[in-house]
């Protein structure tokens, strides 16, 4: 490899047809500045979406990409890896995409531990087939699939990939460039799936519906940056932090300088703290961002090969194959 | 009594071992030299309450001189371990039939679970039957009682015992079913200990008991096989090794992605013991994942395949849509069972031949072509690969509960003399070839794609579900191009009948009065029964391998007849594509009672239409 490539290298020709304003843009330009960063070569890169706004990703960046069918991109991108585990394999997916028509295979990729990035783009609402609510869509969400208000129960894509047995979970903002930055760096560099939920906006059919942690002047009160070693602390000048309840066993509210000691570390190999980080409830709390969890393990297709004798290179003959049974010959000239 | 074969049936519970003593007997038949055809016929329940009807389950075996093709029409000797046996088997087995009777579970309560009211041998059924009435599970208490096991470890051992009573009936001693438990149970020596005192005994028991039945026997006439190596195998078994062997001539590692189904699971359990032959097997959370993972391994330069059974091949459509839009080689193998729906999962059935040739949505045509024997699974399996890598498209493949599990002599292909399968490896981009038009410039006689995987430099491009420009492959929404494209996607397929060989007559004239024509696992049956008429009624088997498209000759060869008969174990799926492809009208003959063709329901078929006159000439012409 000649010089390092720059994130306008990551860039495909393709036009990017996403609505002007549209988080993905956002998204996109992270991406790009990461792959950069990491040295990330092209050739052994390779984007496997499904379908929706999120899912037209691949064309967008000048490396492999498959744009697949709805739900299906972490199955398919399991094949790939178990094909070639030395591919760079990122999964880019939605809330409808990843949640609704494709949870099951999120939560086999979880708990297998497939070696590849899931970008989860949650805006909380079906983009592409023009405004219904999803599965993250909170209670009372009009659309027309739900002209009086949803009402069911939405899913939390943290504690979901948590039940699934994720072993890295990480939360960002989509235009939070130095946020979504780390989280995806961070991601690129974890042996196994590295699950990121994106909270991104869709300017058109549920604008601002993240705005009560993201918008400038909220910020400080009601976004936590998780950094593991240091303490779980928010609130202008860090002035608040977060504690354990031992009698409601669950995480409450203190003043950081007068209650120091009680001020919880975050440690992002245990998984009790990210259950309560991840289900924090709002606007009471407010919303973990970063690496919420990062446990080593061992990612799938590793234990793969190393559970085959021979690595599945073909070191046996069909043809001696074929004769590992009882055999009988019948001679050239045997008459009845 | 005297014959060319002999049919034999065992019967008993699903946990009596019934299938275990068939493939054994089976074995034995293969090292004497006879031609054979078996049928294992067990029940959806793994272990339905003991002695009822439902959990009844057997194994047949034709054995003889050869062609043996079918696992045979009406058993002459039935091995039966209780009432319920008994009372499911009796209406297939032949006249006269000598019946092997455990008596120890003739109790009241035994009859009772059957659903007898009487015991069938005071109550004149039997008349006509030949009875051998032994005490077997009494028999083998007795044979096994020095190895000091419990009562119910001990009764384990009947199948043996009775293994050991037929092979003496036969003729046959019992050294290499003894070879076979030494190895099986080699780690656990009283087991070992005690099946080989079983199957003794049972042996041992035909000598000195003075059975009186006249045993079957089959007739001086050897099989006579042409020269070679030979083994028996499973349709499960020669699918797998073809799939292998596949991958050794492409040089490429093959990677099956599969779920749990009846009857396909056989494929999954064989192949996951071939990763020394290059095979890779994932295990998918479902069918959708099984299908998508193989697209994923093909995508990144393996050959993917993916295998079911029509419920699971039904969940998968959508995804086999995607192979075909994105031009990456895919086999689909399609277990076909009794359907619709869960339908009847262990019984056979070739009823999803509308699904493999229709059943996706929009114009999707994939070639489809159907193994019609046990070994002909290892063809067929090499010719899937072969269509799949060489045109860069989905192939279904279709066999069937039946063919995975019936077994066959065979004789042992030479590998090196199977052509090999060439890869579409791109070859080097013209300078200033624009990549996309590079990786989508099709070869003009497959109109295969180069196979372009992730890993290779200078080559990134981007595909998916979406239509795309015919030349460069990018997002193309535009009309004439959708038009050029599924033009595109048809003529590729239409291309593979240039790369098949022509159909033939399997047997009798070019030309005549009647051709029976078949395709999948009715071959054996259909094969015997025009074999049963002389060639003066001119009559002409028929066997279609490559189902989509057909080979070039077959609408004129089939005009070559006066009439054409289709059997086929559906409502006459066959009839309808050769109706729709070749404007050929047809005689149906339909089956759909989760049993194979028998030959003298074939026979009989074909009998009465050689007697009718021809009412119209069954042939309309080219189509306008």
């Amino acid at each position: 490899m000649s010089a390092q490539l720059q994130a306008k290298d990551f860039a495909s020709s393709q036009e990017v047809r996403w609505c002007p304003g549209c988080g993905d843009y956002a998204v996109l330009k992270s991406v790009t500045k990461v792959l950069a960063d990491v040295g990330a070569v092209p050739e052994k890169t390779v984007f496997v979406s499904g379908i929706g706004c999120s899912s037209r990703f691949p064309y967008y960046l000048e490396t492999y990409g498959f744009h697949t069918i709805h739900g299906r991109a972490p199955a398919i991108a399991t094949g790939l890896k178990l094909a070639n585990p030395e591919l760079d394999v990122w999964v880019v997916t939605g809330d409808g995409d990843g949640l609704s028509i494709g949870g099951n295979h999120l939560l086999h990729a979880l708990r297998r531990n497939v070696g590849f990035k899931i970008l989860l783009f949650n805006n909380e609402i079906y983009g592409l087939t023009k405004g219904q609510y999803s599965p993250t869509s909170r209670p009372g969400t009009r659309s027309p699939s739900s002209p009086a208000g949803s009402f069911d129960s939405p899913v939390s894509p943290g504690a979901f990939a948590l039940g699934a047995g994720a072993k890295f979970i990480a939360r960002a903002i989509d235009v939070d460039k130095t946020g979504l930055g780390s989280v995806l760096e961070a991601a690129h560099g974890f042996d196994g799936t590295a699950f990121v939920e994106i909270f991104q906006n869709c300017i058109v059919y549920n604008d601002g519906v993240f705005n009560s942690f993201t918008e400038r002047d909220k910020a400080a009160d009601a976004q936590l940056r998780v950094e593991h070693g240091k303490p779980l602390v928010f609130g202008e000048g860090g002035s608040k932090g977060l504690a354990f309840d031992a009698k409601t066993m669950a995480l409450k509210i203190v003043d950081a300088k007068v209650n120091a000691s009680e001020v919880l570390v975050h440690d992002e190999t245990n998984r009790t703290l990210a259950q309560l980080l991840l289900t924090m409830p709002q606007p009471e709390f407010p919303v973990a961002l970063g690496v919420v969890l990062r446990q080593p393990g061992v990612a799938f297709e590793k234990a793969y090969y190393a559970n085959q004798p021979t690595k599945l290179k073909r070191t046996g003959k069909v043809a001696d194959a074929l004769r590992q049974t009882s055999i009988w010959r019948v001679p050239a000239a045997k008459q009845a | 009594m005297d014959s060319q074969s002999v049919v034999i049936r065992f019967a008993g519970d699903s946990g009596d071992g019934v299938q275990l003593i068939g493939t054994q007997f089976v074995a034995a038949t293969a090292l004497a030299g006879d031609d054979f055809a078996t049928f294992p016929d067990y029940p959806a329940e793994i272990r339905a309450p003991a002695g009822t009807t439902f959990g009844v389950s057997a194994y047949q075996i034709h054995l003889g001189a050869r062609p043996i093709t079918t696992a045979g029409d009406a058993p002459q000797v039935l091995v039966a371990f209780n009432p319920a046996a008994l009372k499911v088997n009796l209406p297939l087995i032949a006249d006269g039939a000598l019946i092997v009777l455990n008596i120890d579970s003739f109790t009241s309560r035994g009859l009772a679970k059957a659903g007898y009211e009487k015991d069938p041998r005071q109550s004149g059924v039997l008349d006509g039957y030949q009875l051998i009435e032994v005490d077997i599970t009494k028999h083998t208490l007795e044979a096994t009682e020095q190895f000091g096991l419990s009562k119910s470890d001990a009764g384990r051992c009947k199948n043996f015992w009775a293994l050991g009573l037929v092979q003496w009936m036969f003729n046959r001693d019992v050294k290499t079913i003894e070879e076979w438990l030494n190895k099986k149970f080699a780690k656990d020596a009283t087991i070992r200990d005690a099946n080989l005192a079983a199957l003794r005994a049972g042996h041992a028991y035909g000598e000195t008991a003075e059975l009186t039945a006249a045993v079957p026997h089959v007739g001086t006439v050897h099989a006579q096989f042409p020269p070679g190596e030979y083994r028996g195998v499973r349709g499960g078994e020669a699918l797998s090794l073809g799939l292998a062997a596949a991958g050794e001539l492409a040089d490429k590692t093959i990677m099956f992605c599969s779920y749990p189904i009846t009857p396909a699971s056989p494929l999954l359990h064989q192949l996951a013991r071939y990763g020394h032959l290059g095979v890779g097997t994932f295990q998918a959370e479902d069918e959708i994942a099984a299908v998508c993972a193989a697209i994923g391994a093909s995508y990144g330069g393996a050959i993917g395949v993916t295998s079911s059974s029509g419920p699971g091949i039904a969940l998968k459509t959508e995804a086999i849509g995607l192979a075909m839009m994105a031009e990456l080689p895919l086999v689909v193998i399609d277990s076909q069972r009794g359907g619709p729906s869960t339908g009847l999962p262990t019984k056979t059935e070739q009823s999803d031949l509308y699904q493999a040739v229709y059943g996706r949505n929009a114009d999707s045509p994939i070639p489809v072509i159907a193994a019609r024997s046990p070994s002909d699974c290892f063809e067929v399996a090499i010719e899937a690969v072969r269509i799949a890598v060489r045109h860069m498209t989905p192939v279904i493949l279709l066999t069937d509960g039946y063919l995975a599990n019936a077994a066959e002599p065979w004789r042992l292909p030479n590998i090196d003399e199977i052509p090999r399968i060439e890869v579409n490896t791109p070859g080097t981009r013209v300078e200033g070839q624009d990549v996309s038009s590079f990786i989508f410039s099709r070869n003009p006689e497959t109109l295969g794609r180069p196979w372009v995987a992730p890993g290779m430099p200078g080559l990134m491009y981007r595909v998916g579900g979406i239509e795309k420009d015919i030349r460069t492959g990018n997002i193309s929404y535009e009309a004439q191009n959708h038009q050029a494209m599924t033009d595109l996607r048809a003529a590729k397929v239409a291309s593979v009948a240039k790369f098949i060989p022509p159909q033939k007559v399997e047997l009798g004239p070019e030309k005549g009065s009647l051709a029976v024509v078949g395709w999948g696992s009715t071959y054996g049956a259909l094969y015997q029964a025009v074999r049963a008429f002389p060639a003066k009624e001119r009559v002409s088997h028929i066997h279609i391998r490559h189902l989509s498209p057909f080979p070039e000759n077959l609408g004129e060869l089939l005009r070559g007849f006066d009439r054409i008969l289709v059997p086929e174990m559906n409502m006459g799926q066959l009839a309808t594509l050769l109706r729709d492809k070749l404007g050929v009208e047809t005689i149906q003959f339909n089956k759909v009672t989760g049993q194979p063709f028998l030959i003298g329901e074939l026979v009989q078929k074909i009998r009465t239409l050689l007697g009718a006159k021809p009412a119209v000439r069954a042939v309309r012409g080219e189509r306008a």
